[in-house]
């Protein structure tokens, strides 16, 4: 027997209804319900950190987080950084510095490094690896992230 | 994997929440941050019948520290990492708060649900020992308090009743002259603690009036070593005190040998962490430096 609830979520500031059974994940919700598949599912049980999305601004997993429990709140996923096809300068940044191998990780990387820039402008590397030590990079580019977070910053810094 | 079926409800009253579990009893687990059970349930550890989801109730997300430290059963772990007061209260808290997990843990997890998980190396059940800790229980007929000595039963095993929801946790006002120190070993940043060690000082005229040692991920449950702990009272801090304490505290646990390390290797993290620990919290005592 699978219940279904009615939820509302504003997913990237779009406004959405639907219906879900309360045991869809909401990274389950998000890639097959609402076709977003930028949020990527790698454990499915919290430790690799792939899923991470913002609930109300802050990142979490969505792996460990129902559908339902996100019924009222707002959903921000990696797909609300490219706005009208330029891509978000931490983005521009990971590009640049190739703080990507095969990519699965980046969504999750990405989704946890905009809630720490926004509180913390000016970090130092020890504090941007603490930051992302819960996301796993399998291919293991580590040290391009690092330094593609370092870039991002020198820029912002640049810019008035 | 994908959790098996269960009835959920996420009911809006404490009274609600507490009628469904008194009805459903231990067919229902309550879930609060889901940090712990939402990874159980994804791999069918664990498949309750009955979901009580407890984020939706009213004023339990609150932090206060006018007297002493009480935390709500929905503030998160990251809320009581971030407050400013609760670094003057308890900085054994502040201290400790940031080894558990990452970030994007902290911003779900609750530190309620950390001491109801009650995992032998988890730093909450650590710390609330350490600081004499108590929580709140609440169920339909009444409510109970119980310290955290007696609280945390076994591996995630506490004295919480089925029917039963921690409603808050608190620790009273450290006295004057306190100092703490919290010490961890954990093969990687984020990971539960391999050995983890949490002391207090409280220093009078000189002398240590008072002494809390406890260990973590050395047991069943957080322990306090009783003969360390004996070995500091009404002596002065030197630091031959310190090392003959911190064998005590070695002895004052049987650590087990599993993938993470031997039981010779845990013995010897607490023996070092101990005597380190020590050396910190009576220095902070004296200075009034936080922690
Ligand atoms: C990748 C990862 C790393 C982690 N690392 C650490 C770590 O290093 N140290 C650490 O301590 N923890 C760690 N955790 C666990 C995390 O701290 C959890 O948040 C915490 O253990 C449980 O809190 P919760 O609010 O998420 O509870 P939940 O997962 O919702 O519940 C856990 C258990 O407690 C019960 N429960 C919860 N709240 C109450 C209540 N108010 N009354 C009665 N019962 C209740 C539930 O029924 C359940 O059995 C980690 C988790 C993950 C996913």
């Amino acid at each position: 027997m699978t219940e279904i609830r009615c939820i509302q979520v504003a997913i990237n500031e779009q406004p959405q209804t639907a219906e879900v059974p309360t045991r869809m994940l909401l990274s389950d919700f998000l890639r097959y319900t609402v076709g977003l598949t930028g949020t990527h599912v790698g454990c499915e049980h919290g430790v690799c950190g792939c899923c991470t999305v913002l609930l109300n601004g802050d990142a979490v997993r969505s792996c460990l987080l129902f559908a339902v429990q996100a019924d009222g709140a707002e959903v921000t996923t990696v797909e609300s950084l490219t706005r009208e096809g330029s891509l978000h300068p931490l983005q521009a940044a990971f590009r640049q510095e190739h703080a990507l191998q095969c990519g699965f990780c980046t969504a999750g990387f990405l989704m946890t490094l905009i809630p720490f820039l926004r509180e913390n402008p000016r970090p130092s590397a020890s504090e941007i690896r603490e930051a992302v030590s819960g996301n796993l990079c399998r291919c293991t580019g580590y040290v391009n992230i690092i330094r593609a977070v370092q870039s991002y910053v020198a820029l912002s810094r640049n810019s008035p | 994997m994908k959790p098996a079926p269960f009835t959920y409800y996420d009911p809006h009253t404490l009274d609600e929440a507490l009628g469904l579990l008194a009805v459903h009893g231990d067919a229902a687990k309550i879930l609060a941050g889901g940090q712990s059970l939402v990874p159980l349930l994804n791999m069918r550890l664990a498949a309750p019948d009955v979901i009580v989801d407890i984020n939706r109730l009213p004023d339990l997300d609150f932090v206060t520290t006018d007297n002493g430290l009480r935390v709500g059963a929905l503030a998160r772990q990251a809320m009581v990492e971030r407050d400013a007061a609760v670094r003057d209260v308890a900085p054994l808290v502040t201290e400790a708060i940031a080894w558990v997990g990452h970030r994007q843990i902290r911003n779900r997890g609750t530190l309620v649900g950390s001491l109801a998980h009650a995992d032998p190396a988890a730093e909450m059940p650590l710390v609330f020992l350490a600081l004499d800790g108590e929580l709140h229980l609440r169920r339909t007929s009444g409510s109970r308090r119980v310290s955290a000595g007696d609280f945390f039963v076994h591996i995630m095993t506490t004295a919480l009743d089925p029917e039963e929801i921690a409603t808050e946790a608190s620790l009273p006002p450290v006295p004057p002259g306190s100092g703490s120190a919290f010490l961890e070993v954990a093969r990687r940043h984020g990971d539960f603690a391999v050995a983890a060690i949490a002391v207090v000082v409280t220093i009078e005229a000189g002398r240590i009036r008072r002494a809390r040692v406890a260990l973590g991920g050395v047991g069943p449950t957080p322990l306090r070593a009783t003969r360390a702990e004996e070995r500091l009272v009404d002596e002065e801090p030197t630091n031959e005190l310190f090392v003959e304490a911190a064998l005590a505290a070695s002895h004052d646990c049987e650590p087990v040998t599993d993938i993470h390390g031997t039981a010779e290797y845990r013995r010897e993290l607490v023996r070092t962490m101990v005597y380190r620990g020590l050396g910190r919290a009576v220095v902070r005592a004296r200075t009034g430096a936080a922690g």
